[in-house]
């Protein structure tokens, strides 16, 4: 090495707030850093354990079979044509999804913090691989939907083919929400008690155990603002096919949240990202 | 043309400091009851501002510049802001001012082992570690066999790092961030840890990587290393630039502020590792006859006397002054324990003395850090670094004794032993 190659470098500017050109070219640079993050903590939550990946399949079994017996038995709401048990399962991958990502996004920083403080890396990476992590699951849950479209001898139409482009709706409002949990949980260690308690909440306001249909027309579009209606009805629109209908006021108004969801989180995050380091 | 790799320019960066509450981070109980006391503070009309933050400059209008291929050691005091200027350096952290222009690849080291998981295989963290330090999947491929190679673990590439010993911790994680190859290394004191062997391996490759005419910028508390390795020193005084130079310059001047009295007030004195259980008030130095000097000859007597005062009750704490030469290495270490001077329970001031015989140390100036450590807990409770100095003079009796051959004197009794030899 002599002194002409360093010459040629590129130079970095270290100075206060004026991160923002490097910051991306970085993330790129760093982009293996997502992958080795979330194969980390895929590798490390099934150590130790006996049956290992199939917590992945039993968890949301089980939470199918409560629900359908509950909402579908029980409470005899009605299932647009389709078995009960894949109406419930339809919502409850984008369901569990959401859910997971926004607990492990929110404490992805906080548990990584020992990284945070002694090695630069773009954060980013944290939460967005807390979100990998929880498609993984996502993926993996899929193949009960799988299971029970052979067993009740189902075959999807052609809406099917759509499904990637909710799958990335839904993947927007977990990375949006999770980044803001996330960097208001350095700050405020309050959110380690508020991400509990919203996924609890979320999963009986969102159409989950229930089609959304069961709700009053004039109170759809209120409901809509929740921006995991708009998801959940579009994996359903795409998945149960034939009756199931996109309300489209309602799925627009979830479409705009999601999106600025995402802006506001991204910016946030940002924001925040400066002060990690000292203050995790 | 210019090969300055970093140049840093006016860098400031201020930490603000909350007085009242303990903890770093705001918690659900703090919220609460700082905003309901906010809140009836503002019913009562007072102004609750102002009393509870404080700004703390850790590092002000530091400049300097590094050229390519200097080897930097970085010293000063604890507080005096080394390694907040890593950390800005690392980019861990932002400047709240100023300004760091860095040409070429940075990776930076301020501890070993960021990163690694416990549940995880040697094999594992390496690509685990690799990644995080910044190296791709490939690279690491590349280089797996020589970072396993360095570190000495083949046998337990495939065991958690659990159960590694702290030594192979250690060398696994220096070997990965050793094996970076970046253009400028910023190193954290993290060669404190690790065995004696390894920590001249250590030091080896990272004096080769400064031959291959790369920048490594080193923090360290020990002089030996600083002396032994870097081409240029800078010293940091509370958070300001000092003095750079020539690395023996920078060592003599680093410790020039410990203070030259047989009476030394202890109570301001900032460098010092404390869990605030206990002080070290004052710091007396005296002769074998009571009489405060700080001026000795070679086997003179000595005597130093410890004031304290327990904040809390202590059982048996014990008690002991360090003796640094010039540089702050350790030359002697005189503890309580090794009289087994038992005290009992302690509570409230507290004058413990030492007496020593005969101290043959060579002559020359040497520095003292005394401490008061919890047996029973092995943490210290109270340890003053190199905060007061004693000069040994040279005599005429002892003309020939040199710190070059030797530290330390010991009297000796020489006869002539009469036998028979075959010729």
């Amino acid at each position: 090495m002599n002194a002409r190659t360093t010459d040629s470098k590129p130079e970095l500017l270290i100075e206060a707030g004026r991160a923002e050109k490097q910051y991306w070219k970085d993330l790129w640079r760093y982009r293996e850093l997502f992958y080795f993050l979330a194969w980390r903590d895929i590798l490390v939550r099934y150590k130790q354990t006996a049956i290992g990946v199939m917590w992945a399949l039993i968890r949301p079994f089980l939470t199918m079979v409560v629900f359908t017996v509950v909402f579908g038995n029980l409470a005899k709401l009605p299932s647009e044509g389709v078995p009960y048990p894949i109406l419930v399962f339809s919502a409850m991958l984008p369901w569990q999804f959401f859910a997971n990502s926004l607990a492990e996004c929110s404490n992805s920083l906080i548990s990584n913090s020992n990284l945070i403080s002694k090695v630069y890396f773009p954060r980013l990476i944290v939460p967005v691989s807390a979100v990998v992590v929880s498609f993984v699951d996502f993926m993996i849950s899929g193949i009960i939907l799988l299971g029970l479209m052979a067993w009740y001898n189902y075959i999807p139409s052609w809406r099917i083919l759509m499904l990637p482009v909710f799958v990335a709706i839904a993947f927007a409002a977990s990375i949006g929400a999770g980044l803001l949990l996330a960097s208001l949980n350095v700050k405020y260690r309050d959110f380690r008690f508020i991400v509990p308690f919203i996924v609890q909440f979320g999963l009986y306001i969102s159409p989950v155990g229930f089609s959304s249909s069961i709700v009053p027309e004039q109170w759809r579009l209120l409901y809509s603002l929740n921006p995991m209606v708009g998801v959940i009805d579009g994996f359903r629109w795409s998945i149960l096919g034939g009756e199931s209908k996109l309300y489209l006021p309602g799925f627009a108004l979830s479409l705009g949240l999601v999106a600025v969801l995402l802006i506001a989180g991204i910016a946030y995050f940002r924001k925040m990202e400066r002060t990690f380091a000292d203050v995790i | 043309m210019s090969d300055t790799v970093i140049r840093v320019e006016n860098l400031g960066k201020k930490y603000v400091l909350g007085h009242q509450r303990q903890e770093r981070y705001a918690t659900l109980r703090d919220t609460i009851s700082n905003s309901s006391k906010n809140l009836v503070d503002k019913l009562k009309g007072k102004s609750s501002a102002g009393s509870t933050y404080e700004e703390f400059w850790a590092l002000k209008d530091v400049s300097f510049e590094i050229k390519q291929g200097d080897r930097v050691g970085i010293i000063g005091r604890n507080g005096a802001g080394k390694s907040t200027l890593l950390k800005i350096l690392s980019r861990i952290t932002e400047p709240t001012k100023g300004s760091i222009r860095i040409k070429g690849r940075v990776a930076s080291l301020l501890e070993v082992g960021t990163g690694f998981h416990p549940e995880l295989t040697g094999r594992e963290n390496i690509f685990l570690n690799g990644a995080i330090l910044g190296m791709g999947k490939v690279e690491i491929q590349r280089k797996f066999d020589e970072i396993v190679a360095f570190a000495e673990v083949e046998k337990f590439l495939d065991t958690p790092v659990k159960r590694y010993s702290s030594g192979m911790y250690v060398r696994l994680a220096f070997a990965v961030a050793a094996h970076l190859e970046p253009e400028i290394l910023i190193v954290d004191e993290v060669l404190a840890v690790g065995d004696a062997q390894f920590q001249q391996k250590c030091l080896g490759k990272m004096e080769q990587i400064g031959q291959e005419g790369r920048t490594v910028v080193f923090v360290s508390h020990n002089m030996a290393t600083i002396k032994h390795l870097c081409s240029t020193g800078i010293l940091l005084k509370a958070g300001q630039v000092h003095k750079v130079g020539r690395p023996l310059d920078i060592i003599s001047h680093y410790l020039s502020d410990a203070h030259v009295s047989s009476t030394v007030d202890l109570n301001d004195w900032q460098d010092r590792e404390t869990t605030k259980a206990a002080k070290i008030t004052s710091f007396v130095i005296a002769d074998g006859d009571g009489n405060e000097t700080t001026s000795f000859s070679i086997g003179d007597d000595i005597c130093f006397k410890l004031h304290t005062t327990f904040n809390e009750p202590i059982f048996n704490p014990s008690f002991g002054v360090i003796i640094h030469d010039s540089f702050g290495e350790y030359i002697l270490d005189i503890r309580s324990t090794h009289s087994n001077f038992e005290i009992g329970r302690i509570d409230g001031d507290l004058t413990v003395q030492v007496r020593l015989d005969n101290l043959g140390l060579c002559p020359g100036r040497y520095l003292l850090s005394p401490w008061i450590n919890d047996a029973a807990a092995k943490i210290n409770i109270d340890y003053v670094k190199l905060c007061a100095t004693i000069e040994i003079e040279a005599e005429s009796r002892f003309h020939d004794v040199s710190p070059l051959v030797g530290k330390y004197w010991v009297p000796s009794e020489w006869t002539e032993v009469k036998a028979k030899l075959k010729v």
